[in-house]
């Protein structure tokens, strides 16, 4: 029988109980997850191993964290598809999107997510992204 | 359609018309300013006409030739500074000498356009300074309302309460979909961890509470002498059962009974926020030392523990608000980031310095000294 691999998705948050969720939920998806919950872990794993695709907390160390990641994982593997979720979007207006070029000069992420995002429309920009 | 009012100063015509030429046609445009600015022109041909302007007159920016046949340029830019006039300086020189660079600056000019000047290095300059100008009134207006210091601190906190809801929701979820089976017993871990989760939202809207009424300074302040040691003993007493959880002996070291103007609530919310950490930053089987002393007239209270401990740079940024010291070593240490931040603020009611001594590994030693008076 035909082995289909399944794709990686790296997931970086801090917060163990997010972290376990969503990988749950990804894994019923059919992706394999990779869990990191520190910058470093983040980094760690990067070295080793390229993923198919990268979800970031933004808040965790510092306010921009997932920023300093995004960055990091651009430079390594500037074709890994990146989404930023955060929980700090909508209520405070604080709102990042990279639909202009400048903006995805800097900042670097493919997507911008609120992380109250429904499962089916994330597995949908997941897709999307990975070209499914 | 924003204006900026710019006054030219220059004894040459030419350039004063060529200045207005330019800009006459110049708008500025940022895509994150909600509107455009352009820009009215007045001219004035030597200092002194220009500072009879400034005085009448509201000007955003200055554009000053130096050598001006009555007082110099930098003359008028003393004047401005002086009194204290609200307005971008930008000076123009024909490649002037550093003394004037210097002098210029150090007076407040904002730039310099080197004579003779192209309309791009004008419209580049202006370009920079309306952006300059917007931010500031941006600023200017958000800190008149207070909002810039609240925005950021409430998307910190609706980062901080909103996650504990969505752990708890997604636990919920997880069981009524019964992935993990159809007993209870199948959900335990998930059951324990949203119950962490809502004990960690409470205690963040405890601190919150604490906070809010000391920023607004609203809490009613009761100040009447009351003895340090008594009061330092009953906070010890609070967390006498986590440090036997953890083996922690905590010692209070403390020969008078040191009586002290203060408000005895205020005391507690330090000292309970100083001795949990010293307890949860601490080792299994380590030790707490409390001491009070009297020191030249001040009341000096400290804090140690054989804990963890931080590095130099982590201790700088302790106090400000939801700074919490993230590592392998806290993963697992809850807290809400702001029991520091309130003990500064208290602190700060006294006007008493607080002190950080830190080695990793080691442990952290906390000192806070209350001025006599």
């Amino acid at each position: 029988m035909l082995k289909i691999e399944k794709k990686k998705i790296l997931l970086v948050d801090d917060d163990t109980d997010y972290l376990f969720q969503l990988s749950v939920a990804l894994q019923d998806l059919g992706f394999e997850v990779i869990t990191a919950s520190t910058q470093k872990e983040a980094e760690d794993i990067v070295e080793k191993l390229k993923p198919d695709l990268a979800i970031l907390d933004l808040m965790m160390e510092n306010q921009d964290t997932g920023f300093i990641l995004c960055h990091i994982i651009k430079n390594k593997y500037p074709d890994v598809p990146i989404i930023i979720a955060s929980a700090v979007t909508a209520e405070t207006g604080m709102l990042f999107d990279v639909d202009s070029e400048e903006d995805r000069q800097w900042i670097k992420a493919d997507l911008f997510l609120d992380k109250g995002i429904r499962m089916d429309q994330l597995h949908k920009e997941i897709n999307k992204l990975l070209k499914i | 359609m924003g204006k900026l009012n710019l006054l030219v100063v220059d004894d040459e015509p030419g350039i004063r018309s060529g200045i207005k030429r330019i800009l006459e046609s110049f708008t500025v445009s940022y895509p994150f300013m909600d509107e455009d600015f352009d820009f009215d022109v007045l001219e004035a041909e030597t200092g002194e006409e220009a500072i009879e302007l400034l005085d009448n007159y509201m000007f955003d920016i200055v554009l000053l030739d130096n050598k001006l046949p009555g007082i110099q340029g930098i003359d008028v830019l003393e004047y401005i500074n002086n009194q204290s006039i609200d307005v971008i300086v930008v000076m123009i020189t024909s490649y002037a000498s550093l003394d004037l660079a210097v002098k210029a600056t150090k007076s407040g000019a904002y730039d310099f356009v080197p004579k003779p000047f192209t309309p791009k290095e004008l419209r580049n300059c202006l370009e920079n300074i309306a952006k300059q100008l917007f931010l500031r009134r941006m600023t200017q207006k958000m800190q008149a309302e207070g909002k810039q210091v609240r925005f950021q601190f409430l998307s910190v906190l609706s980062h901080e309460l909103k996650s504990p809801i969505n752990a708890v929701e997604g636990y919920l979820k997880l069981m009524k979909d019964k992935r993990n089976g159809e007993k209870v017993d199948d959900y335990a871990p998930m059951i324990d961890r949203s119950l962490t989760r809502i004990q960690e939202m409470r205690n963040l809207i405890l601190d919150l509470l604490d906070f809010t009424k000391i920023e607004s300074g609203k809490k009613q302040r009761n100040i009447k002498p009351v003895y340090l040691c008594d009061i330092t003993s009953q906070c010890i007493d609070l967390v006498q059962p986590l440090c036997i959880q953890k083996d922690i002996d905590i010692h209070l070291n403390c020969n008078d009974k040191i009586p002290f103007n203060a408000d005895r609530q205020e005391l507690e919310i330090i000292l309970n926020n100083l001795l949990s950490n010293a307890v949860k930053y601490n080792k299994k089987g380590g030790r707490i030392d409390v001491t009070l002393k009297k020191e030249k007239g001040d009341v000096v209270l400290s804090v140690s523990d054989t804990g963890i401990g931080m590095e130099k740079e982590d201790t700088d940024k302790l106090f400000e608000d939801f700074v919490r010291i993230k590592s392998e070593q806290t993963k697992h240490i809850s807290g809400t980031g702001l029991g520091l931040s309130i003990v500064k603020k208290i602190a700060d009611l006294y006007k008493a310095k607080i002190d950080v001594e830190s080695t990793p590994d080691k442990g952290s030693t906390f000192t806070i000294r209350f001025p006599d008076k």
